[in-house]
């Protein structure tokens, strides 16, 4: 089956991505209310639709970085404007959704224009510092200077007295999308010992990241995306092969910075706030993190990198000692005092050094993310299924090399 | 007037004269062989005619056109392609990809957004790469990324890659170099054809006195920056000068 201009195996890919997106709310919930394990449960709202949007944010940054090589420490930058953009657009007009998402995507792809088109003049670690030192600007900017547009350090929210010339009388007083309030469930069944949440805000999330999802796809798959990957590998014989590759990479700059300024508005759909620390380089650096871990350049590593930091970051945070003396309570006092103490080093505040390992271990074990482990397991199975010798019957062709880097 | 004036070049670098007053006139549609000693300033003398390189004095015409002070991109746009005498090319890629990039560049030109089009679906790009590759004879390794062939097909497939742009010009700067005998041959061969199918220049630099000798039909001979003789490969054989600047050194 060929769908949306897709071939037959990107379109099967495709559907899988969205039943995954579309069940999470019951896949991320695998052990029922009340169990031991009840805390490695992650199909709440808040954590779904956290990771949907800096899937989001990270699908827009591997264009850039995973496509082209090209680093950039400042998006960021790009993350804020979108979410001031929204919350400007709840206190003109009102808190339906639909006018400040799309504006968001404007404007942060404007400001990635004008930052993309200074720090593009060079490549490298130069390039990198250049991002770096632009979203610090801004981030100061919103801090200080432009305080009346940012509100500063309280950050920006909706006041009473806000303008809001659409509100009409009957309308939600939290983000909406033409009434359907984002924050609400509109199912929650029990069934058996499990609990499950259906919320507005996170399929509303998720169906834009599809879209998005999609659209990367394309990318990938067009001569604009080979013209970007020709630049990760040799910028020189593009140049002399008649190719301009400034504005192509100044694109994609802008197309990452656009999926940026959208993650924004919808964490300010989520929440509607919006603050300066959005912008702060730990952001930035927080999605570099997401894409590597995940597998640069390939199409669901970003995904799977965002999910996993974010669910790292929200589950282990949550466990403290009431938790693990639940788990370790039938051990002897010596040694679960032990355990317990061992584990403080990678739960509760300490989540980072869990986070940290991992990235560590995967940078180091596989360069190429966690789609590679992926690929890797299923190498393994494969090759213990296949009769003995089948793999010396055929010349390890480099052929199946190439087809099987293109893997997603 | 040749396709390719070259008038007054000179290049310095530091202390190093690279290129002396260099004079050089390309005829259209002829090879133009350029030989002379390691370190004669062969491959300077090409990046001066491709902008990676602006000489000191002098000025460079291709087709009545200056192409000093151009981007290298638009050079190539003009029509000059080049084989670099260390191959570049896209090495995470696979081979159809590195010759389709060239289709895409002389179809598109410099720059064109065109991110939700397909590569699989753009037949005509697929077509002449395909056939390009079968001239080079590397169809059956279309798949194959190119970081992995043998340095001698990594020269063929650069070949491939500029011939795919059908250039007015191409500068072949030791297109042999690290080729087993077969593959040379192959390469006189496939130079010849594509000479014989459609108009193009050649000006190619060259150790391999069989390659020069197979094909060229005016030779310039370079030393220490300046250009000692130019003249038909017959007479260029029992040139004194010749024999006491090239081989004299090499001998
Ligand atoms: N960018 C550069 N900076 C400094 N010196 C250079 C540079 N490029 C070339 N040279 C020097 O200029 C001289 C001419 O070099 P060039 O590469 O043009 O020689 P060539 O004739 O191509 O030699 P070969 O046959 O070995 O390729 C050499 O002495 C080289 O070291
Ligand atoms: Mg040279």
């Amino acid at each position: 089956m060929k769908l949306f201009g897709l071939s037959a195996k990107d379109t099967r890919f495709l559907i899988i991505v969205i039943l995954l997106t579309m069940f999470t709310p019951i896949l991320l919930q695998p052990f029922p209310e009340g169990s031991a394990l009840a805390t490695f449960n992650a199909g709440y709202p808040d954590l779904m639709q956290r990771i949907a949007i800096f899937g989001i944010f990270a699908i827009g940054f591997n264009i850039l970085f995973g496509l082209t090589g090209y680093l950039s420490f400042g998006h960021a930058a790009f993350l804020g404007i979108g979410s001031y953009t929204v919350v400007w657009m709840y206190k003109l007009l009102d808190y339906n959704v639909i006018w400040g998402l799309p504006l968001a995507v404007i404007t942060s792809g404007l400001f990635a224009l004008l930052i993309g088109y200074v720090s593009l003049r060079r490549s490298g670690i130069y390039f990198s510092i250049l991002t770096l030192a632009f979203a610090q600007m801004s981030y100061n900017l919103a801090y200080s200077v432009l305080t009346p547009i940012t509100n500063g350090e309280t950050g920006l929210q909706v006041y009473p007295s806000d303008a809001q010339v659409l509100m009409g009388a009957t309308e939600p007083t939290s983000p909406h999308l033409f009434g359907i309030v984002l924050r609400e469930n509109f199912w929650q069944p029990t069934i058996g010992g499990w609990q499950f949440t259906f919320n507005n805000g996170y399929y509303f999330t998720a169906i834009i990241a599809i879209v998005l999802f999609y659209l990367s796809l394309r990318i990938f798959r067009s001569p604009f995306g080979l013209m970007l990957r020709a630049i990760k590998t040799n910028q020189t014989r593009l140049n002399y092969t008649g190719i301009n590759t400034r504005p192509y990479t100044l694109a994609a700059f802008v197309i990452s910075g656009m999926y940026a300024g959208l993650a924004g508005g919808l964490m300010a759909a989520m929440d509607p706030l919006s603050g300066a620390e959005r912008m702060q380089w730990t952001a930035s650096g927080e999605v570099v993190l997401m894409v590597i871990l995940g597998g640069a350049g390939t199409l669901m590593g970003p995904v799977l990198g965002a999910g996993f930091i974010k669910y790292l970051e929200n589950i282990f945070s949550k466990i403290n000692d009431s938790i693990l003396h639940g788990w370790f309570g039938a051990l002897p006092d010596g040694l679960e005092n032990f355990i317990i103490g061992v584990s403080h080093f990678f739960v509760g505040k300490s989540w980072h050094l869990t986070s940290g390992l991992m990235f560590m271990l995967v940078v180091i074990f596989l360069p190429g993310g966690l789609v590679e482990g992926g690929a890797r397991i299923r190498n393994l199975f494969r090759r213990g299924k296949s009769p003995k010798g089948a793999d010396t019957a055929h010349p390890p062709a480099p052929v199946a090399n190439a087809a099987e880097k293109e893997e997603f | 007037m040749g396709i390719l004036e070259v008038k007054g070049v000179s290049k310095r670098f530091g202390g190093l004269q690279a290129l002396n007053d260099v004079n050089l006139s390309v005829k259209e549609n002829t090879v133009h062989a350029i030989i002379g000693p390691n370190g004669a300033g062969k491959s300077t003398l090409l990046n001066c005619f491709v902008g990676k390189l602006i000489p000191d004095s002098g000025s460079v015409m291709f087709n009545g056109q200056s192409v000093l002070g151009r981007k290298p991109h638009e050079i190539n746009q003009m029509g000059i392609a080049r084989v670099f005498q260390t191959p570049e090319i896209f090495t995470d890629l696979t081979v159809m990809e590195n010759v389709m990039i060239s289709c895409f560049a002389r179809r598109d030109g410099s720059f064109r957004l065109h991110p939700f089009e397909t590569v699989m679906h753009e037949k005509d790009i697929i077509e002449q790469a395909e056939q390009m590759l079968i001239d080079v004879n590397m169809i059956d390794k279309r798949e194959m990324h190119a970081a992995s062939l043998s340095r001698g097909d990594k020269r063929r497939l650069e070949m491939a890659m500029c011939l795919a742009q059908e250039p007015k010009l191409l500068l072949l700067d030791e297109p042999t170099a690290g080729m087993a005998r077969a593959d040379t041959n192959n390469t006189i061969d496939l130079l010849k054809e594509i000479k014989q199918k459609r108009d193009i220049t050649m000006a190619i630099i060259e150790h391999d006195m069989h390659v020069v000798f197979s094909l060229a039909e005016r030779i310039t001979v370079l030393a220490q920056g300046t250009p000692l003789v130019e003249d038909t490969p017959d007479n260029i054989k029992g040139h004194p000068k010749v024999k006491e600047a090239y081989l004299g050194e090499s001998a």
